[in-house]
């Protein structure tokens, strides 16, 4: 047993001889929990995940004997978990609305007994492996929850429990391990989250993540096992933009961490969620998705725990066998939680009152990403996507700088954009990604084999247009030869047709790729229609008159996904409708 | 404890006093500071350890000295007393009365910091609030339970601005106002405390106020206390007592700047502008005490003002406020400048919230799209307008000049309001019609057909 010795902020010092960087302990009579992060001779820093207030030098702290963990096992979905894996719908239950200090709630409900179904393979004898797959839970009925081995246990099965229903503490295995002892498996098991998973080996990423959102899909791809950054000020649509890809991407479990923002984002999720339905299987969206929340109100230490539990809950669906993405809103609340306790120990800050280590944090928690194959030979990929919230909007300032780095795929947004409300902002120029030709290969092989070219041909067009745009803003568009105007007609085309796509309009919410190409192809069509008649001489006035230029740009919302027949009807209208603009202008020069 | 007195300070300077070897203190524990006069000054506990405790004091620790200070420690949180009787009454900073009469008693009271609330006990705001201006209601609105500030700037309008919404503010279909109103002032001039006092009294509202006031003379690190304080008597007049409070706070910037103030004296590693890093956390604190609670009948809407310094938006408090509120309405000196009131420069300005509050079930089934159209357009038109201030107005295409007509209409007409003009939204929506008539349909693609068919003014167009 030891002692507080003294209480700065979310900071202590303990007697607490014998313990280790990392340990959890408990401190005070309200029994508050922290991590050691410290330690110098007897004495040992402790931050504390919650407030303070009260604590009083002398009172107890204890260790509890190992690190920040989080208990994994079925009834994980659907549910929502603050920063160090409280379940807060039962934290609710007992201690009202407001979240009391010193409340121990286990992360998994106790007393639900889930239908167990051992592997058939699987007898007394089998050699087992960490990772193997014991048996399985079906946990929501689109998502199967796989019982791993825990990824540190291996040996000889002694007994496996039948068929039929358990609570996640009963005993439904037993193995025979290195040194002679018996481990009683259960259907959970326990891993710090500061420790990444293991895993056989890294795999290449292949596939794109499918997020229904054109600029992404299309512009700017993001493959399922890599990495994601979404800079952008406040207001540009960072939140919206992760909640629509947690709505639809392709993947087969959601983890939406609410890292130090606003409590109501994550209320809009827990209340629009339940009520979706994934549009990849029909079932409602909440039951591959779950929730960890750790608002701008909560105490700021377990803010930063709270991306760590969310990535290793992460890690253990992937070792599952599934393609997992996680949306972490926002990394620089983390970062600025690792500042504000650096500061507290008065390390010495490099950049903006940063530590030094803040670059290679960020690094090994993305370098969590990635698609793997598994200890049990099979493949599950992490997606990570990290919003960042510069100040100011400067995206030279460490977190955004050092982010940028790291990933691979860089959706940046402008506040220029969202001001005048084209969402989502993602700025065509300032954005990037390194996952353009593996996602060239699947668009080819999927969508149509034009995909590579029509993408490039479209961001030709638009750095064509904004080096237009610049002219036009100092002598007037009529400085331009008709066919820049045109040209510059073709990019707000594509910028009003294509990119732009409102969340909150049901159909245009989501583009099937499919859907994402025709419509690009559509706008490039046009372009091209319309230069070749101006080529010829045609006014380019004649063809800015043309409706179906403000046609165009309603199809996103007039067809959804499913329709896209009737919009490829339209479309192979518009030859037509360029050849009769060419013969009325031939008339007339005949005249 | 509470009623020892402790003469053991080691050292005192500028608001902080360091009391040696008092065993067992709390932290967050109020204190009581008896000077050589036999004055009384109030303090905070904000770091302890076996040998030393630091004490925040809230009147400053001038003509404080060593050896004639007594100490006491109440061994408890700064907690707020909390009746019925709060209303219509007048407290200072720190919750005491201010008004001459006397203090509230009740067993009620609550510690001003409050706890954070459980992210799965929050309902979603959703109901619409009518404000009676148009470039709030038509494209910025507020809703119920909202965190909405106004960014302003010295010798804005934003105190007439915050009045005005306290005086119109109503749900649709629903006569006057039935909100009680908390008001807190920090930092501020007695000049601008005396105009909401008496902008509250013409409208009738006194009765249903609360105000904390902490004036610009005033004891600076009290402004620590009181948006803490106000808004733990907004909690109990909407969770206890089921009203709906619309809290209104100014300046948020007097705020920081004590903060500030104070990290310098303890010596916390600053981020930006000297602010410390925690700033964005401490403001989260006070604003996310805003919005409605599931299966509660009350709710509170917050409203804080703050001046830009400079009118730079990117400064670091309104740039963190902008991170944690549901958006911001931000003032413009140049339309003020034009005579435009209220002077609401509608493109940096959002409501996060309003996507979920307007449209087919809240207001009217155009609202969305007629509120984007009029964004884009606006957007339009000021690029029209920037172009026309280098190559002349005349050199405009017939397309750009009526782009340029619709810039100036909408500032008049649409932004432009009495400051005693209570639109309703439809109002709002039927003049957002008649203006973007002003431009021929083709332009105008964020609205549906169907919307253009039904609202559009055609024989405005040539
Ligand atoms: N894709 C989108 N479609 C429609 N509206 C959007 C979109 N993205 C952002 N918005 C609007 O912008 C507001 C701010 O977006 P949000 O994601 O909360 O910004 P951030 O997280 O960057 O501060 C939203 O409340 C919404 O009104
Ligand atoms: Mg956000």
């Amino acid at each position: 047993m030891g002692r507080i010795v003294e209480i700065n902020g979310p900071i202590v010092r303990l007697e607490l001889p014998q313990t280790v960087i990392g340990e959890q302990v408990r401190v005070g009579a309200l029994g508050l929990t922290g991590e050691v992060i410290g330690r110098d001779g007897d004495t040992a820093l402790a931050q504390m995940y919650e407030n303070t207030e009260g604590l009083r030098p002398g009172e107890a702290a204890e260790g509890l004997g190992h690190a920040l963990s989080v208990e994994l096992g079925p009834g994980l979905l659907n549910a929502i978990f603050d920063g160090v894996q409280r379940p807060l719908s039962a934290v609710r239950a007992k201690s009202g609305d407001r979240i009391a200090r010193g409340v121990e709630v286990p992360a998994l409900p106790r007393e639900r007994r889930w239908a167990f179904r051992p592997q058939a393979r699987h007898e007394a004898g089998t050699r087992l492996e960490g990772g193997d797959v014991l048996g399985t839970v079906q946990e929501t009925a689109s998502i199967e929850h796989r019982i791993l081995v825990p990824p540190d246990v291996q040996g000889e099965l002694l007994e496996i429990a039948p068929a039929g229903e358990y609570t996640v503490d009963e005993t439904i295995a037993r193995v025979r391990v290195r040194d002679g002892s018996v481990r009683k498996l259960s259907l959970s098991h326990r891993w710090p989250v500061r420790t990444p998973r293991p895993f056989r080996r890294r795999d290449h990423a292949v596939k794109p993540l499918i997020t229904g959102q054109r600029i992404l899909d299309t512009f700017y791809p993001l493959l399922k096992g890599g990495k994601a950054a979404i800079p952008g000020p406040f207001g540009a649509g960072k939140t919206m933009l992760q909640q629509q890809i947690a709505r639809w991407c392709n993947a087969e479990i959601v983890i939406y961490v609410g890292c130090g923002e606003r409590g109501n984002e994550l209320t809009d999720v827990l209340e629009f969620m339940p009520e979706l339905k994934d549009p990849h299987t029909g079932r409602p969206l909440m039951e591959r998705t779950l929730l960890v929340a750790n608002t701008s109100n909560m105490p700021v230490v377990a803010r930063e725990a709270s991306i760590y539990v969310g990535i290793t809950i992460a890690e253990y669906f992937r070792d599952q066998g599934y393609d997992v993405v996680m949306v972490a809103d926002s990394t620089s609340r983390w970062a600025e939680a690792l500042r504000e306790v650096a500061g507290r120990l008065g390390q010495m800050p490099v950049e903006e009152g940063y530590p030094a280590y803040l670059g290679s944090r960020l690094a090994s928690f993305y370098e969590r990403a990635g698609r793997v194959e598994t200890l049990s030979g099979g493949h599950g990929s992490v997606t990570l996507i990290g919003a960042v919230s510069p100040p100011g909007g400067d995206f030279s300032e460490p977190v955004t700088s050092h982010t940028k780095e790291i990933i691979q795929t860089f959706w940046a947004l402008s506040k220029e954009l969202a001001d005048a409300r084209h969402y989502p902002a993602v700025d065509w120029l300032e954005s990037f990604s390194g996952y353009v030709p593996s996602a060239a290969k699947w668009w080819a092989e999927n969508v149509d084999p034009g995909w590579e070219a029509a993408r490039s041909e479209a961001l030709e067009l638009l750095t064509e247009s904004e080096e237009l745009q610049r002219i036009v803003n100092l002598v007037g568009v009529e400085a331009l030869s008709s066919e820049q105007r045109w040209t510059l007609e073709a990019a707000g085309l594509i910028k009003e047709g294509v990119l732009q796509q409102s969340a909150t309009d049901e159909v245009d919410s989501f583009a099937s790729p499919e859907k994402q190409y025709v419509l690009l192809d559509a706008m490039l069509q046009i372009r091209a229609q319309g230069m070749r008649l101006v080529k010829l001489g045609a006014p380019v006035r004649r063809l800015l008159q043309l409706p179906l230029l403000a046609q165009a740009r309603r199809w996103k919302s007039q067809y959804p996904s499913e329709e896209m027949a009737a919009l490829r009807a339209q479309i192979a209208e518009i030859p037509g409708i360029f050849e009769r603009v060419a013969l009325e202008y031939a008339e007339r020069t005949v005249e | 404890m509470k009623n020892v007195e402790y003469r053991t300070a080691t050292s005192v300077q500028g608001g902080l006093i360091v009391m040696g070897g008092v065993p067992g203190v709390a932290a967050g524990t109020r204190v009581s500071l008896r000077d050589h006069a036999g004055r009384l000054r109030n303090g905070l506990v904000i770091r302890v350890s076996d040998e030393a405790v630091l004490v925040e004091v809230f009147e400053g620790t001038e003509a404080l000295d060593l050896e004639r200070t007594w100490v006491r420690f109440l061994d408890e949180p700064f907690r707020l007393p909390l009746s019925r009787d709060i209303m219509g009454r007048i407290f200072n900073g720190a919750g005491q009365p201010r008004d001459g009469r006397p203090p509230i008693i009740s067993a009620e009271r609550r510690n001003i910091n409050g706890e954070a609330l459980n992210p799965a006990a929050r309902a979603y705001p959703r109901e619409f609030i009518q404000t009676g201006l148009a470039a709030i209601d038509g494209m910025n609105s507020l809703t119920r339970g909202q965190k909405l500030p106004i960014f302003s700037g010295g010798g804005l309008p934003h105190n007439r601005v915050a009045a005005q919404i306290v005086r119109q503010a109503k749900l649709l279909g629903e006569e006057a106002s039935d909100f009680v109103v908390v008001f807190a002032a920090f930092g501020v001039s007695s000049t601008d405390a005396r105009f909401f006092q008496e902008s509250f009294e013409d409208s009738g509202v006194l009765n249903r106020v609360v105000m904390f006031l902490n004036l610009a003379d005033e004891p600076v690190i009290e402004r620590l206390l009181t948006p803490r304080a106000a808004l733990t008597a907004a909690e109990y007049l909407a969770y206890d007592l089921d009203y709906h409070v619309l809290v209104v706070m100014t300046d948020m910037t007097a705020y920081a700047e004590a903060l500030r103030e104070v990290a310098v004296l303890r010596g916390d590693v600053p981020a930006r502008k000297g602010y410390p890093g925690y700033l964005y956390s401490d403001l989260a604190e006070i604003y996310e005490r805003a919005g409605r609670i599931r299966d509660r009948r009350g709710s509170i809407t917050l409203i804080p003002v703050l001046s830009m310094p400079s009118d730079d938006i990117t400064h670091p408090i309104p740039d963190l406020t902008g991170y944690i509120t549901e958006g911001q309405i931000v003032l413009s000196r140049d339309l003020h400048n034009q005579g435009v009131y209220p002077p609401v420069a509608v493109l940096p300005s959002l409501s996060r919230l309003m996507k979920d509050g307007i449209g087919k079930n809240y207001t009217r089934e155009d609202h969305p799209h007629v509120a984007s159209q009029l964004f884009a357009s606006y957007a339009k038109a000021l690029e029209v307008r920037g172009l026309a201030a280098i190559i002349g107005a005349e050199e405009l295409s017939e397309a750009d000049r009526r782009f340029l007509e619709f810039a100036d209409a909408f500032e008049r007409r649409f932004i432009g309001q009495g400051e005693d003009e209570d639109r309703s939204v439809y109002e709002t929506l039927n003049l957002a019609w008649d203006l973007l008539s002003m431009l021929p349909p083709e332009a105008l693609i964020r609205v549906s057909e169907e919307e253009l068919a039904k609202y559009h003014k055609w024989q405005a167009v040539p």
